[in-house]
């Protein structure tokens, strides 16, 4: 992962919450997701990327500045348990990944459906052979973050993605589906 | 004016109805998947649509080409995160007739809206 790839992150973060929010952003200095985290996951949007590049995306939030970027996108107060608040999560990450791989020239990149998962402390595992950065941002809302661990598809070799421990709830927004 | 939304994301749907809304359309009918759209289109007849690629089961493009080749005439306006000019080609060619990519604002949308019924209008 070069730095084109996460500028392409901050720039499409950057456009969907100026755009859709009506809020600005402000991104902190990038680390690797080993350095102990700002906040503890309580909201995380998750997409995983196929193709020339490989892995996933993962926009996360504390419960309350989840619930206030909700509001500023839907004009609604929403339960952080309702199915309408993980599709709203879910469409953000969604198109923020889709804004991000559109600035990867010359790349062949799929995006899945959205997961969401909703819980206390939990923590998204991300692929083990692939660098995982943290970006975090500022915003009137609050503080969030959106971690990325891709790759070129020719350096890939794990066939799988990564997966969420803890008593989280996660959500397939497309089919509503919830496990524990 | 009768016009059908398919994203499989309720809030999108949500956004894009009160932005038809306020543009003077009344009669707007929901679909969650190109499937469900599928379904849907003979007894709802619409004039415009407004469609997501990704979506789960059946995918924008798919719908579209199986609209298209059922003999659907409406003009389609595809609605995605996808904003790659090969994808923007793709649509194209499967007989989407204008393009939205999100993130977009209403004025953005409205404009593409007026643009394509102005241009099944002149046609």
């Amino acid at each position: 992962m070069d730095a084109s790839s996460i500028a392409a992150f901050v720039v499409s973060t950057n456009d969907v919450f100026r755009t859709m929010l009506s809020l600005g952003v402000t991104a902190g200095k990038p680390y690797t997701c080993c350095v102990v985290p700002r906040f503890e996951n309580e909201v995380s949007g998750i997409i995983g990327m196929s193709g020339d590049v490989q892995g996933m995306v993962v926009l996360s939030f504390p419960t309350t500045t989840a619930c206030n970027v909700i509001r500023a996108f839907t004009g609604m107060d929403m339960d952080p348990s309702s199915p309408d608040f993980a599709d709203a999560i879910g469409e953000l990450v969604n198109m923020i990944s889709g804004a991000a791989k559109a600035k990867f020239e010359g790349k062949n990149v799929s995006i899945s459906c959205p997961s969401v998962v909703i819980g206390r402390g939990h923590k998204v595992q991300q692929p083990s052979d692939a660098l995982c950065i943290t970006i975090p941002f500022e915003c009137a809302a609050g503080a969030f973050s959106v971690e990325v661990a891709i790759k070129s598809a020719r350096a890939a070799t794990y066939a799988t993605g990564g997966a969420a421990t803890s008593n989280a709830v996660t959500t397939n927004t497309t089919n509503a589906a919830k496990a524990a | 004016m009768k016009v059908m939304l398919v994203d499989d994301s309720k809030t999108m749907r949500t956004i894009q109805r009160n932005i038809l809304m306020q543009l003077g359309f009344k009669e707007i009918e929901e679909a969650c998947d190109g499937q469900d759209a599928l379904s849907k289109v003979s007894a709802f007849a619409p004039e415009l649509l407004l469609v997501d690629w990704n979506m789960p089961n059946m995918d924008g493009i798919t719908f579209v080409k199986n609209y298209r080749a059922q003999g659907g005439k409406s003009p389609v306006v595809m609605v995605t995160t996808e904003a790659e000019k090969t994808r923007v080609v793709e649509a194209i060619k499967a007989g989407v007739n204008n393009y939205v990519v999100k993130p977009f604002t209403p004025d953005v949308l409205s404009q593409r809206i007026n643009e394509t019924l102005s241009r099944t209008k002149a046609a």
